[in-house]
């Protein structure tokens, strides 16, 4: 059954490509029913499941001379995590209805690749998968940047390539020392998490491998200062490359600091927090800073995204139940509140065929539909109570205050600078007069159905996000206390495992 | 009563909701209804609620009601519950009832606007947040009101968009006082952390418990939410916002930057007056914060044009009044003259506008002039609240308010008629300013003609205002004339006086006596200057060195001018200098070594084959003999 | 008939090779070269076959052969090249062809 939650997305990808010859619209609603489908598989093994932590799990062997197997698994942060992605997947879908048109097939096979890469991502308990995941993602995302973007596509598509392709290489590095380590210590050579959680590592060593793993998920995250393809990508890339990019690919990079950074090496990542908890502080300063100085919308809400992922960081690393929790909400808030502002300009880029702000002002009185819609996401954006931003933020921060209360005043400071650049926004572009009289149209229902579902799930976030905690609480409770729950997890045939408790940072 | 709290603050909510939904294509008197309506509901339910909550005697006054559980992780469990006690029940029924009065007035004044929906939408998520605010029973649902307000205030100046300048004013606003709400926060946490609770009530007992009087913990929490107060009520060094928020439509002004907006601050210091009682520093720094910011609001009013700048610094002066107040442990007081103060401003403000719109929204107060015949009902409104303004004895609401802070600083202790001296002052230069204004807008030569007439929408709240600034002061009267208490018995649960003021005494006659005389003798300067045209008043004003002065104080004492040098334009600076990100630059750096690594080694491939075959030869040579030698 | 020792017939070859490889670097005419090449492909042969009759076995001969053909093919194809490149360019200027500088 698990298998098929990435199996669904990779049929549909095919499906997608060869469907184009029948009617011009196929793939895109080939596309929007594998979404549908997977949806479909998610909430069947969700309920379906019979309580525990890990609510499904799916071992075979792939390639049993080195210890790898085709290990994946589904709790409560995977859930969500795919989730978002589902979500993402049909608003990308719908955002580039009219913006793609040229090889429709090719670009929801890529698609839909890059979500089935993502979901591999989300699902791989066995670090080789894991990897081969994390490579799998990329080819088919650089392939949307390249082929569909704008005017400096292929500048930026190859900046992509070569800062994840240059991090995953020391992430490979040291999953394999990681794997030989665990074979020095105990003979066997395996690639699957849960083993080798308990790996023992002396603290050089284990520092060095965790700095790989860690590079590797802030480029991706991505923190300061390693985010400067960031902006090149997101800005380039077409509209559904940018939502799919902000809203899931990032987040692949915290999943990977919960999943793999903290719950691997502790002490070494006990080690590295403070560093890593001003990294995040300074992010949050830094990538609201650069925002405010640009006249590109895109790029103005690619560096928020620097921004606000800083917050991700700051949280991850103060790992506790609050901030990890804030964590949580803080990648799903993002990826519905900016995810919608890369369409929103997307909506206005093609209106007006100009991403530049000095050539906007005055949208508010020619669209005031698309306009209010932009407002309240610049406001999410900015961090309003009463949307969901604000309790992912806030919990970050009263998690983090415990933990490093410097670093955590000083991101803090970043709702200030939020202000100031998602304000900008709304000036620059929506108010002000009009330079010339305008004759375009409004958002159409479509385009008004898939924003108002984002502000829906926004407010429904900010208001109410128990249900959200709940079903993160205890994935959390995975993160934190991993091995202990190998047990539950291996299912009740498998012989019980002793559960040492493991220190956290 | 049935547990129907939430539908105040929930009311206007939906009326927001909706006009929001309606994307402005609502029909005017579609958006009027829901816009006035919601508030009108909401204000019957808080009367409903007021007259059953004075009648049941609740344990400990105070009414709880939960709505839902708004996050739990762990011990973290803030409700979205709502808490009516004495001070929220005031802050309650003020908020609702200027409020409807306003709503009221505007549905008549904004008539003509295009934005007609828009505006009822944002007022209307205006007076949700400042429920919330008020009736919050945790500091968490108190900053989600603070930062509602907050965006209602800013989407509210910059009401009419077109123009920059609004925009410019609008986000001045909304980030100067979140530099306050980021401290405020920062307050948050350091109290979650140190108390395990954001609920107000238990904060208060286990800071009591915890907390040592005068313990670096306590001052640093009391500093951080004083902050938050100082941003949102507009006071040094966070008050330069207010003046230019005024480029908002006037019952906004009236509503948000007059009556209970900026007043959000006093509130959150008399709600957390317990964690202010621990800090005393902090407490002093309260009440001198405020006599600072009273006397220079007042001097910097003194010699404005635009009358709803005029009304601004009034605003900014009156609320440094009610922080002078909450400094000296008179919290009462403060409320109080919030009451007051919201009355009479809010129908300075509303009366102001009355002008304004049948003299073809002229703000300036020379080009008015002689209008008392010509538009009685916007005279008589503006006297009233000037009078209450400017504290006019014995019959006005604002008289009895504001002695009653000026006794409550005098009888404060060592430092007191210090304090009280500034607010002594400052009631001499709110008498002049304010019947500045009223001589030079209404007596004197007449300069326009206006045009139009009032209808009852606009009519009704200017006559209910004028009768609540006349009267509204009789519910506390001070012993020397009559000794009523009505208000601080009321208040009592919540706000308990610091100290027995010595009954009846002589002094406190004689302290009010000679406030009273100087208010007079501030209104007969303003007659001499400005009906007279006294000769030695006018040489006064025009020497250099009381122009130079002048000069300084129409800017507002030189605050923005200064925060344009240390803060703006550093941070533009840095903004434009990084554009385009150093470290990106710095991955450039290794684009350009490569680069120049690869043109290094192309120069090598020459294409001659004998070039080619004397480095397979080197090498070749060279490979033996390393091979040699590490043998 | 007094035997060559192995050493001196290695120096023998020796010479020839650098007399080969300081044609190859010293000529500039394309047929020069390829003599030169064949000379530095003889002197290996020779080496190959000095080191077969030292170690008594008929690998260094056989090489040789293989050598010859080698040589043989090569003179074919570099031959058939160096017309093509003399019609092209009119010269037999080894430095003349440099078309595939970087």
């Amino acid at each position: 059954m698990i298998v098929w939650l990435i199996g669904i997305l990779v049929l549909g990808a095919a499906a997608a490509w060869l469907a184009e010859r029948l009617h011009r619209d196929a793939p895109r609603w080939i596309a929007l029913a594998a979404l549908a489908a997977h949806f479909g598989v998610l909430v069947s093994i969700w309920t379906g499941a019979s309580g525990g932590p890990w609510i499904a799990n799916l071992q075979v062997p792939w390639i049993a001379e080195l210890g790898i197997s085709f290990h994946l698994a589904l709790d409560g942060l995977t859930v969500l995590l795919l989730l978002l992605t589902e979500a993402l997947g049909v608003v990308a879908v719908l955002a580039s209805w009219r913006e793609i048109e040229s090889r429709v097939g090719l670009f929801h096979f890529n698609l839909l690749l890059t979500l089935a890469g993502v979901a591999g991502v989300f699902l791989a308990l066995d670090l080789f998968l894991f990897f081969f995941s994390w490579e799998a993602m990329l080819v088919p995302m650089y392939f949307i940047i390249a082929v569909w973007g704008h005017e400096r596509r292929i500048y930026a598509s190859i900046k992509f390539f070569i800062f994840t392709q240059g991090s995953g290489l020391l992430m490979l590095l040291a999953i394999l020392g990681l794997a030989l380590a665990h074979r020095r210590a105990t003979g066997t050579l395996t690639f699957d998490y849960f083993a080798l959680l308990d790996t023992p590592l002396d603290p050089t060593t284990g520092f060095w491998l965790m700095l790989g793993f860690f590079i590797a998920f802030v480029v991706k995250l991505p923190a300061f200062p390693f985010h400067t393809w960031l902006p090149d990508a997101h800005t380039e890339a077409p509209t559904a490359g940018s939502v799919i990019l902000a809203g899931v690919l990032l987040k692949t990079g915290a999943y990977g600091l919960l999943r793999f950074v903290v719950p691997l090496f502790p002490v070494a990542a006990h080690e590295i927090a403070p560093a890593a908890m001003w990294l995040g502080a300074i992010g949050v300063l830094y990538g609201a800073v650069l925002a405010f100085a640009q006249s590109d919308m895109k790029r103005l809400v690619a560096y928020s995204s620097v921004s606000h992922m800083g917050f991700v960081l700051l949280g991850v690393f103060a790992w506790n139940a609050l901030a990890l929790e804030g964590v949580v909400v803080q990648i799903v808030a993002h990826g519905l509140s900016t995810g919608a502002l890369f369409i929103v300009v997307g909506f206005i880029q093609e209106r007006l065929h100009t991403r530049d702000m000095r050539r906007m002002g005055g949208l508010a009185s020619d669209v005031p539909r698309l306009a209010g819609l932009a407002l309240t996401f610049a406001i999410a954006s900015l961090g309003l109570p009463g949307l969901g931003n604000f309790v992912g933020e806030f919990l970050v921060l009263l998690g983090g205050f415990g933990v490093n209360r410097a670093a955590t005043i000083v991101a803090a400071c970043g709702l200030v600078t939020a202000v100031v650049y998602a304000l900008t926004l709304v000036q620059r572009a929506l108010h002000g007069g009009p330079r010339e009289p305008r004759m375009i149209r409004d958002t159409s229902i479509r385009e008004t159905a898939a924003l108002g579902a984002l502000v829906a799930a926004l407010v429904w976030l900010g208001f109410y996000p128990q249900p959200l905690l709940d079903a993160a609480a205890d994935g959390i409770g995975n993160l934190q206390n991993p091995a202990s729950r190998i047990a539950a997890a291996a299912g009740p045939q498998s012989p019980p495992r002793a559960s040492p408790a493991r220190r956290g940072p | 009563m049935p547990p129907i709290l939430w539908l105040i603050p929930g009311l206007p909510l939906f009326g927001f909701v909706a006009l929001y939904l309606s994307a402005g294509r609502m029909p005017h008197r579609a958006a009027a209804a829901i816009g006035v309506g919601s508030i009108g509901l909401a204000t019957l339910l808080a009367f409903a609620f007021a007259h059953w909550f004075l009648g049941a005697s609740l344990p400990g006054d105070v009414y709880l009601e939960t709505a839902w559980r708004w996050i739990t992780i762990g011990g973290f469990d803030p409700a979205v519950a709502f808490r009516l006690d004495p001070l929220s029940l005031v802050m309650m029924l003020v908020v609702t009832f200027v409020g409807f009065l306003i709503h009221l007035y505007s549905a008549e004044f904004m008539a003509k606007d295009e934005g007609y929906g828009r505006f009822f939408a944002y007022m209307n998520l205006f007076v949700a947040a400042m429920l919330t605010l008020v009736l919050a029973d945790n500091l968490l649902v108190l900053y989600a009101g603070w930062e509602g307000v907050g965006l209602a205030s800013y989407l509210l100046i910059g009401f009419w968009y077109r123009d920059p300048a609004n925009g410019a004013a609008a986000r001045k606003a909304f980030i100067l006082t979140r530099i306050g709400d980021t401290a405020f926060i920062i307050g948050l946490f350091l109290l979650f952390h140190e108390l395990g609770t954001l609920d107000i009530a238990t904060l208060m007992a286990r800071a009591h418990e915890t907390w040592a009087t005068g313990s670096a913990v306590a001052n640093a929490a009391a500093a951080l939410l004083l902050a938050g107060a100082l941003g949102k009520s507009a006071q040094l060094p966070l008050q330069t916002w207010l003046p230019d928020a005024m480029a908002g439509p006037t019952p906004v002004s009236a509503l948000l930057h007059a009556a209970t907006m900026v007043t959000a601050g006093v509130y959150l210091i008399a709600r957390t007056h317990e964690l202010f009682e621990l800090a005393p520093a902090v407490e002093f720094t309260v009440a001198v914060i405020g006599a600072a910011t009273l006397l220079l609001a007042a001097c910097s009013a003194l010699n404005q044009h635009d009358i709803k700048r005029i009304l601004a610094y009034s605003t900014m002066s009156q609320i440094g009044y009610m922080f002078l107040a909450l400094g000296v442990g008179a919290w009462t007081a403060a409320i109080f003259h919030f009451m007051t103060h919201a009355f009479f401003k809010a129908l300075l403000f509303l009366a102001a506008g009355a002008v304004m719109m049948r003299l073809n929204d002229e703000h300036d107060i020379f080009r008015m002039g002689g209008l008392w015949r010509r538009m009685p009902v916007a005279f008589v409104s503006f006297l009233i609240g000037a009078s209450s303004l400017a504290a006019l004895p014995l019959v006005t609401a604002g008289f009895y308010s504001k002695d009653m802070i000026l006794w409550g600083v005098w009888s404060s202790g060592p430092a007191g008629p210090g304090l009280w001296a500034t607010g002594f002052v400052g009631a001499f230069i709110t008498a002049l300013y304010s019947f500045r204004a009223v001589f030079v807008m209404f007596f004197g030569d007449a300069r326009r003609t206006p045009s139009g007439r009032y209808g009852w929408c606009i009519v009704a709240p200017l006559a209910v205002l004028s009768a609540l600034a006349l009267t509204g002061g009789f519910v506390n009267i001070p012993s020397a004339l009559g000794n009523v208490n009505s208000f601080s018995d009321l208040l009592a649960p919540v706000l308990p006086a610091r100290q027995e003021v010595t009954t009846a005494s002589t002094t406190q006659a004689i302290v009010m006596a000679a406030t009273s005389l100087l208010v007079l003798l501030g209104v007969y300067l303003a007659y001499l200057t400005y009906i007279q045209r006294a000769q030695v008043l006018r040489r006064i004003a025009t020497s250099s060195p009381a122009r130079a002065l002048a000069g300084f104080w129409f800017g507002g004492w030189g605050f923005d001018t200064l925060y344009e040098h240390i803060f703006v334009r550093p941070f533009l600076a840095l903004a434009r200098l990084n554009r385009n990100d150093i470290v990106d630059a710095c991955y450039g750096g290794l684009v350009v070594a490569s680069r120049t690594l690869n043109r290094a080694l192309s120069r090598t491939v020459t294409g001659r084959v004998r070039a080619y075959a004397a480095w397979v030869a080197v090498g070749s040579l060279a490979a033996l003999a390393i091979a040699l030698f590490l043998q | 008939m007094a035997s060559v020792s192995p050493s001196q017939a290695l120096l023998l070859a020796m010479i020839l090779f650098a007399l080969g490889l300081a044609g190859v670097l010293a000529r500039r005419n394309l047929v020069f070269l390829l003599m030169s090449i064949e000379i530095m492909l003889n002197a290996a042969g020779l080496a190959f076959v000095v080191a077969g009759s030292r170690w008594h076995q008929p690998d260094g001969q056989i090489l040789f052969i293989l050598v010859l053909t080698l040589a043989a093919s090569e003179v074919a194809v570099g031959l058939a090249l160096i017309l093509r490149i003399h019609q092209r360019n009119a010269s037999l200027d080894a430095d003349a062809a440099a078309k595939l500088k970087g």
